[in-house]
Order: structure tokens, then C-alpha cells, then sequence
């Protein structure tokens, strides 16, 4: 037997709880950190849908009086908030911490502890946000919250304080999910995963990671600038006190471009493995796919001001953003032709994954024409801050990134959970949202077009009946799509009681993850694989053994060193959501104290030695 | 000044695709559509989105054709187990689906280009019509400076001329969009926009605010009223000149109007009341609406808004005054008494 090197002083034996609310609440092991983000994120992607089911019903007829203007504003600002950082977000988040160490051959992440925190973050995050609903009343002033309407001045209450603190609390946790995994699919790939072996999530999450590490930083600055007007008397945004409001405009729009990037690279990475998957062919075009995430990475940092073509900066700029927003959408196109030219000449199984995928292809097209047609700037004097504008962001975003996440969902629920979804239930749950969906939003390409602003809480029989007849229409598909949301909820429930077991691999698919058993062990690899090309399981399936080889030859070692789980992650994000009340209420006490608290439990984080523990090899991989 | 459709001629031709589907949204013009334009600005503007429909629906077309052809055509047989062929890419036709889809959008770039400088021409400066517009929460300003003219919520115009707008806030950020007329551009506080708009026949073109600007947002509204030049020049001068209803509930109403408050925050031109707050009320009686045209001007209505201001227009920063029926009884007489 050859020398094993071992860990320095006393290993600790595993002796933390498996399973049970413990676990999850200290785990640092991104499997069951991905099971409650995708958890949490589920619940407030329904508080979303309810906020957006409420505004809706208001809409339904003119004139109506089912919500206050007061109520509906701050039903519009939480259901972009809500969807945006707390549902979608942490659903990406919550796959790609599922499966990009197993895609890359890694035993975690490469800062584990971090993983924690982040998750943690988001959701003290969360819920210090929501409970704005009960302490005053929630953020009112949309999701872009723009100065000065969002200053003491024009909005005096708690609401905005909640925002401004929750998303500073939140946004910091993406930050670092943002640096983890950049260093994690940098470092820790295994022997023979070059570049250009990554399988396209993976990249997709690489590129999505350098979005937020340089995305993120403007918005946390623009919130802290606020965050002094409101609570500290400074005036950035008060225009008599020689303060601009396009500041924060352009500050956040610089983050707010490249996000929508971020909502959007990871489904068109799960996309690519769902295509390729049950098309039984390798990408088309790989090199061009990984050449356009870049493109489109680096370009979403050069189009931000065509959210601001209405403010009067004048031809020269407007014209550049024209021309950098269209030039953005040449490498999407791209992606579309290679993604159809995967299926073409393969053979389709239209499993419920798939369905999502195919769908997902006109439909995200739709959105990207009216993207284009936004990005025409004098026709965008028209269409900006209309329905218009709302029918082509929710085209690209339930389109794009939700179509993504239900086919990443059906594709890697058996990896998760050991169970596949059922097929009938998600077939008809395919159908009922495609045609909710598209109900609900394509009239309002044309309520837009007919002179409706966005963000009222009711409008005028002046506007014409055809206004008034499609607003129900809208209304009336919201009740469609909810339905198949209904049945997607029935197919899980159904599936995690009674579910049919799903082996390593049910779909014969092509990329590492589906090598390991599902779900995947503790220590994810035995042995840690050597990659010997893309696709590297398919490659071993069908030109090797159907099996991984190990990159190293068998110590003899029969338990895997992974860290310990730790209560420090979620401590330290309850003492900052502790601060945050403490800034809320400019109690200085409290805010000292939680800080306080937070460095003290961050100095242990950082400092602690970590000594590891053992996770004995499962029976069937000790050999 | 040379519009789109001066420029590009030629490219009428390719709008016939979505003029077709846009017809396909009813015949009736809608007031406060942007596909009935009643003015050069906006027509232009829609010929520019008509342009880029077209590209773009033949772009669909193309991905839509290819993507119905492949999961119709290459959907896996029964019991077929074998792998298909290979086919990791070809330079060719991704070299297509490159250089086509950005020449077509080099295209497009380049009308859009052409056209923001062509909307972004100031009208020449013999302009005689200029109008500063100043966004409120929740009502428009209307200053004609160069007619010593100041009124609210209605711009009168001349028919077939270029009315300069220079527009900014008093306080948060507005946008001023009749869409029939022009595409919107944005009122900020410590900015002052510029744009031009023109209406090639008169009529009423109503409009609303279109930037998220508090609780009144739904509820402001304005209209462009385009006249002839000879009943543009009566309407100059009986703002200027207004009459009052000598009935003496009207003049007890303009006692009233100093009483109780209303001088504090409205100014009428000719009078002694010169409140700056809140919109100028000279010759209310000939405006077709009130509130930022949220009601339409009539005694009922008005006395529905002085009543109860925030019922009608929640968030409206009109305080209720607790006015006693006769007050506005009298108040109301004198309003719509002036003409």
C-alpha cells in the first residue's frame, strides 16, 4: 500500500447529525446548501407570484378599488424585488451549488464556510425585507427604487430603509457566491478538466461569477449612498443640496444591466446540457457557445444606459448604448442556432426537461426582438417605462431564466433527491404555463403600444375598450398560469413522498455529475476521476468501461477528509440582521452590538482552525 | 428637418409586414396610442419601430422554420437505441448565423443612429412657440414664457408648427408622454430636457406621466389641445384677459377662494392671488378636465374634488380644506365662471 499522506493532530469522527433541521442549519456542504436555497427560493418565488396574482386582480377592469394606490405600490416594488433577488437569483444559486463541484470534479466548493454565509445572508436577507410588511409598511418606490422619490423628503416611512438594508444584507451573500465559485472552477477541477472540457453550466456559472463580483459593488454603493440620505442626513440625491439624482441612476444600472445577465447566462447553461442530453449529441458548435458567454458577459457592462434613453442625455450617448444593446444580441442569436442545430440531425426525447427546453426557444426569441426593437432609442421614446417594456422583460425572464430553471429542475431533480418527477404531471404543468404565459404577457405588448404607463395601480376607460378588454385577458392568464404552477407543486409533493428512484444515471446523459449515484455521496468522488475529454462521462460510457477512472491509483484510503459543519455562518448573518434593525431604527446600541457581535463571530470563522472530520466511503464504493 | 421617411424612402417597402399585424390591433384610434400618430415626431418614431419590426419578425421567422423543422423531423423512432451521428459544429454556417444577424442589426444601427440625431435637431429658433413644462407631484406646469402665459394639466398649441418644450421637475422625477404626438422624455429635478413635438391637425391628444412619481402616479394626467392659429392667438389672450361671472355667487366665490385658503397655493392672472404651489386655475372654466385630467370639468366634478380631494386622486398633496356646501357651491360658480 503506497504512503497516505494524513491530516496533521486529531481528526475528529463524524458525530454532527446527518439529517434533520440541524444539519441543514450548519451544513457547509454545497448539496444541502443548494437544497435550502432552492427551498427558500421557492417559497418567496410564491410570495412573488401572490404579490403579482394581487396586482393583476387590481388591474383586471378599470378604475378598480380592490388595492389602494398606497397598497399596490408597494406590491409592485416587492414582486420585482422579490422575484428578482430572492427568488430567481437564489434558484440559479441553488443548482449551481447542486452541481457545478460535481460537474468539475470537485469534492465541494472552494471556500466551503463562505458557501454558508452566503446562503445564510440571503436569507436573514429575505426576511428582514418581508417583514417590512408588518413594521410600516413595504418598499414602495419599485425595485429600482430611483432617487429622489426613494429620499426622507418624498418617503418618509421605514419601506425603503427595509430595502436599502435587506438588499445591502443579501447582495453581500451573492458577492461572495460570486468569488466562490470563480475560485472554485479556477482551482479545484479535476485532473484532465481542461477549459474546454467544462461542461457549458459550468462555464455559464463562470462567466455568471465574474458578472456579480463586478456588478455587485455598485449596487452595494449606490444602497450605502442612500443609505446616508436617509438615516445620516447626507445629501447624494438632494437636488437643492447640490446632490444628482442620476447618480443613482446610472450607478444602478451599471449593476442592473450586467444582473439580468446573471439571471439569464446559468438557464442558458442549463439549457445547453438539457438540449445536448436528450438530443444524444454533444453541443454544436462548443467553442463558438463558450466564446459567445464571454461576449455576452463583457458587452452586458457596455449597455446600461439604454434603461435611461428617455432621460434626456442627448443623441450621441443614446446612440452609442443603441449600438452596443444590439450588438449584444448577435452572440444570443448565436446560442439560439447552435442550440437548434444540437437537436438537428440527434435523436429527441421529448421528456418534460426537454419540453422546457424546446419551449423555451421561441419564446425567449420573442423576448429578445422587442429587446432589439427597445434598443432602437428614438422607438424606445415610446415603448420605455410602458407595458411594452414589461411584456419584453417578463418574455426574457419566465422565457429565458424560468424555462431554464423548470428544465434544470426535471433534469436534475434525481440527482438531488434520489427521485424523477413524474413525467405526466410535468408534461401537463409544460402546457398549462406555456399558454398562461403567453395570455397573460402578449396583450401587453399592445397595452403599451395603446399609451399604458407602467406601475399604476388603475387606469382609464379613456385609454379605449381594447385597453380595458386585454387588461382582463392579462388578468385572466395569470389564473392559467398559476394552475400549472399548482400542478408543478403536486408533482413534487407527490414525487418526494412516493417518488419513483431514480439510479446514477436515468437519462443516459453525458456530463460527470451523472457518473456518481443519486444523490451523490457526502464526499460527492471516492476517488477524485481523471477527465479524459468533454463530456467526460459520455466519453467513458462509450469508449471506455462505464466508469470514471481515478485520477489517482487506490491508497487504500476508506474515509474522504471534508470540513466540519459549523454554526458560525448562520450566527454571524443573524448578527448583522440584528444590525440592520439596529440602522432601521437609528438605535446605535443595537447597531454597535450586532456589529460587534458579527466580528467577533468572523474573527472565529476566519481564524478557527478547521480541523476537518472523516466521512467513511459509502459501502458499495469500499472496494 | 428631414424625417425617416424622408431619408429612407425605400424602406416603406419592408413595412407592410407589421403595418399589417399592427393593424390586426383594431382600426379604432385610440387616444393615446403611439400607433396613430397625429404628429411628424411620432410618426417618425413609429416608422422607426415598424423598421425594426420587420427585421426583427424575419429573424423569427428564420429561427422558428429551423426549430419546427428539427424537433418535428429528428424526434427519436421506438426502440431506436443507437447513438446518432456526431456533429460537433461547422464554420460555415455558424460564420452565417453570425455575419447575417449582424449586418441586419448593423442596419438597424445605423437608422437608429441617424434618426436620434434627426429628432435631437432643435427646431429652428424663430420658433415662436416655446413651452417650459415643469412636472409636479401630481400635475404639469405649463409656462408659455415668450406670451407671458402660465396655465396647468392643458397646452393649447398652434396647429402645423414646432412647439419647443424644455421641461424639468419641482420635485421628484416625472416624464411627459403624449404618445400620439412624440415618444416621452423625462422631467428632472436639476435638469433641463429638450424636445420638440408637432400635431398635423388639431384635435385633443391626451397623455400621462410615465415615470413612477409616488402615490398619484395613475392619477396625472395632461392633454395637448391643437388649434388653429387664430383660435391659438384667442386663447393667448383670454389667458391673458380673463372674464369673471358677475353672478353673485361667483363673486362670493372669489371672496371665498382668498378665505379659505386656496390663494395660499393657486394664482389666477389679474388677480391679487399669487399662490406658487399648486397649478395655476386662470380660466379654469374653458379646461376639458381637472385634477391632471382625472375628472372631466364639470361643476359636479369640481365640487367632487373640493369636497374631497384625496377620494378623488389618492396621494393628491391638495389639503382637504372641510369646505361647507355653500362654500363650494360659490367657489365652484366662480371657477367655471372664467373664461
Amino acid at each position: 500500500m503506497a504512503a497516505v499522506a494524513q491530516p496533521l493532530g486529531h481528526v475528529q469522527e463524524r458525530t454532527y447529525p446527518t439529517r434533520g433541521l440541524i444539519s441543514y442549519l450548519t451544513s457547509v456542504d454545497h448539496k444541502k446548501i443548494a437544497v435550502v436555497y432552492l427551498v427558500v427560493a421557492a417559497f418567496f418565488f410564491t410570495m412573488g407570484g401572490a404579490e403579482a396574482f394581487l396586482m393583476r386582480l387590481q388591474l383586471i377592469k378599470p378604475d378598480n378599488t380592490l388595492v389602494s394606490s398606497a397598497f399596490y405600490n408597494q406590491l409592485f416594488t416587492m414582486h420585482g424585488t422579490t422575484m428578482i433577488f430572492l427568488a430567481v437569483m437564489p434558484l440559479l444559486i441553488g443548482f449551481i451549488n447542486a452541481i457545478v463541484p460535481l460537474q468539475i470534479g470537485a469534492r465541494d466548493v472552494a471556500f466551503p464556510k463562505m458557501n454558508a454565509l452566503s446562503l445564510w445572508l440571503f436569507f436573514f436577507g429575505g426576511l428582514f425585507l418581508n417583514t417590512s410588511w408588518f413594521l410600516g409598511g413595504a418598499p414602495n418606490a419599485g425595485w429600482f427604487n430611483y432617487a429622489p422619490i426613494s429620499i426622507n423628503q418624498y418617503n418618509p416611512g421605514p419601506g425603503i430603509d427595509f430595502y436599502d438594508l435587506g438588499l445591502q444584507l443579501a447582495g453581500i451573500g451573492t458577492l461572495m457566491t460570486g468569488i466562490n465559485f470563480l475560485t472554485t472552477i479556477v482551482n479545484m477541477r479535476a485532473p484532465g478538466m481542461s477549459w474546454m472540457r467544462l461542461p457549458l453550466f459550468t462555464w455559464a456559472t463562470f462567466i455568471t461569477s465574474v458578472l456579480i463580483v463586478f456588478a455587485f459593488p455598485p449596487l452595494t454603493v449606490n444602497l450605502f449612498l442612500l443609505m446616508f440620505d436617509r438615516l445620516a442626513g447626507a445629501t447624494f440625491f438632494t437636488v437643492p443640496s447640490g446632490g444628482n439624482v442620476l447618480l443613482w441612476q446610472n450607478l444602478f444600472w451599471i449593476f442592473g444591466h450586467p444582473e439580468v445577465y446573471i439571471l439569464v447566462l446559468p438557464a442558458f447553461g442549463m439549457i445547453s446540457e438539457v438540449v445536448a442530453t436528450f438530443s444524444r449529441k454533444g453541443i454544436f458548435g462548443y467553442d463558438t457557445m463558450v466564446m459567445s458567454f464571454i461576449v455576452i458577459g463583457f458587452l452586458s457592462f457596455m449597455v446600461w444606459t439604454h434603461h435611461m434613453f428617455t432621460v434626456g442625455m442627448g443623441p450621441w450617448v443614446n446612440s452609442i448604448f443603441a449600438i452596443t444593446s444590439m450588438a449584444i444580441a448577435v452572440p444570443t442569436g448565436v446560442k439560439i442556432f447552435n442550440w437548434i442545430f444540437t437537436m438537428w440531425g440527434g435523436k429527441i426525447r421529448f421528456t418534460t426537461a426537454m419540453l422546457f427546453a424546446v419551449g423555451f426557444i421561441p419564446i425567449f426569441v420573442i423576448g429578445g426582438i422587442t429587446g432589439v426593437m427597445l434598443a432602437a432609442a428614438p422607438a424606445d421614446f415610446q415603448f420605455n417605462d410602458s407595458y411594452f417594456v414589461v411584456a419584453h422583460i417578463h418574455y426574457v425572464l419566465i422565457g429565458g431564466t424560468l424555462f431554464g430553471l423548470l428544465a434544470g429542475l426535471f433534469y436534475w431533480f434525481p440527482k438531488i433527491t434520489g427521485k424523477l418527477l413524474d413525467e405526466r404531471l410535468g408534461k401537463w404543468s409544460f402546457w398549462i404555463i406555456v399558454i398562461g404565459f403567453n395570455v397573460t404577457f402578449f396583450p401587453q405588448h399592445f397595452l403599451g403600444l395603446w399609451g399604458m404607463p407602467r406601475r399604476v395601480f388603475t387606469y382609464s376607460t379613456s385609454l379605449g375598450p381594447a385597453v380595458a378588454f386585454w387588461n382582463a385577458v392579462s388578468t385572466y392568464g395569470v389564473f392559467i398560469l398559476a394552475t400549472g404552477f399548482l400542478v408543478l407543486l403536486a408533482n413534487l409533493i407527490k414525487t418526494l413522498r412516493s417518488g419513483e428512484a431514480a439510479g446514477p444515471d436515468p437519462w443516459d446523459a453525458r456530463t460527470l455529475e451523472w457518473s456518481l449515484s443519486s444523490p451523490a455521496p457526502e464526499y460527492n468522488f471516492a476517488s477524485v476521476p481523471l477527465i479524459r475529454g468533454r463530456d467526460a462521462w459520455w466519453v467513458e460510457k462509450r469508449q471506455g468501461e462505464g466508469r470514471m477512472v481515478p485520477a489517482r491509483p487506490d491508497d487504500g484510503a476508506r474515509a474522504v477528509h471534508m470540513p466540519s459543519p459549523s454554526w458560525l455562518p448562520i450566527t454571524f448573518s443573524f448578527c448583522l440582521f440584528v444590525a440592520a434593525y439596529g440602522a432601521l431604527y437609528t438605535n446605535m446600541i443595537v447597531i454597535v452590538l450586532g456589529l460587534l457581535a458579527a466580528v467577533v463571530v468572523l474573527y472565529r470563522m476566519i481564524a478557527g482552525e478547521d480541523k476537518g472530520m472523516m466521512v467513511p466511503l459509502e459501502e458499495s464504493e469500499s472496494e | 428637418m428631414r424625417l425617416l421617411k424622408d431619408r429612407f424612402p425605400h424602406l416603406k417597402a419592408i413595412t407592410w409586414i407589421p403595418l399589417l399585424l399592427l393593424a390586426l390591433t383594431g382600426c379604432a384610434t385610440y387616444p393615446n396610442s403611439a400607433l396613430s400618430p397625429a404628429g411628424p415626431v411620432a410618426g417618425d418614431e413609429l416608422h422607426l419601430m415598424e423598421i425594426a419590426l420587420a427585421i426583427m419578425i424575419l429573424v423569427f421567422l428564420v429561427v422558428v422554420v429551423l426549430w419546427g423543422y428539427a424537433i418535428i423531423k429528428f424526434r427519436q423512432r421506438k426502440g431506436d437505441t443507437e447513438d446518432p451521428k456526431p456533429w460537433d459544429g461547422s464554420t460555415i454556417l455558424e460564420s452565417m448565423w453570425i455575419i447575417g444577424p449582424f449586418l441586419a442589426l448593423a442596419f438597424l444601427a445605423y437608422i437608429t443612429v441617424s434618426d436620434s440625431f434627426i429628432l435631437a435637431a432643435k427646431p429652428p429658433a424663430a420658433s415662436s412657440v416655446t413651452v417650459e413644462v415643469v412636472g409636479h407631484q401630481f400635475w404639469w406646469e405649463f409656462d408659455y414664457k415668450n406670451s407671458g402665459v402660465t396655465t396647468a394639466n392643458e397646452m393649447v398649441i398652434p396647429v402645423g408648427e414646432k412647439v419647443e418644450l424644455n421641461l424639468t421637475s419641482a420635485d421628484v422625477i416625472h416624464s411627459f408622454w403624449i404618445p400620439r404626438l412624440a415618444g416621452k422624455i423625462d422631467a428632472l429635478p436639476g435638469y433641463m430636457n429638450h424636445m420638440w413635438i408637432e400635431a398635423s391637425k388639431p384635435g385633443v391628444y391626451p397623455g400621462q406621466c410615465a415615470e413612477f412619481c409616488g402615490t398619484g402616479h395613475a392619477d396625472m394626467g395632461m392633454k395637448v389641445i391643437a388649434v388653429s392659429q387664430t383660435k391659438y392667438r384667442a386663447w393667448l389672450h383670454t389667458m391673458k384677459h380673463p372674464t369673471f361671472a358677475t353672478t353673485a355667487l361667483a363673486r362670493q366665490g372669489m371672496k371665498d377662494f382668498a378665505t379659505v385658503g386656496c390663494a395660499t397655493c393657486h394664482s389666477i392672472v389679474n388677480t391679487p392671488y399669487q399662490g406658487k404651489v399648486g397649478p395655476n386655475l386662470t380660466d379654469l372654466g374653458i379646461r376639458t378636465g381637472i385634477a391632471a385630467d382625472t375628472l372631466p370639468n364639470t361643476p359636479a366634478n369640481l365640487a367632487r374634488w373640493l369636497h374631497d380631494p384625496q377620494a378623488v386622486k389618492p396621494g393628491a398633496l391638495m389639503p382637504n380644506l372641510g369646505l361647507s356646501k355653500k362654500q363650494i357651491s360659490a367657489l365652484v360658480a366662480f371657477l367655471e365662471g372664467m373664461k
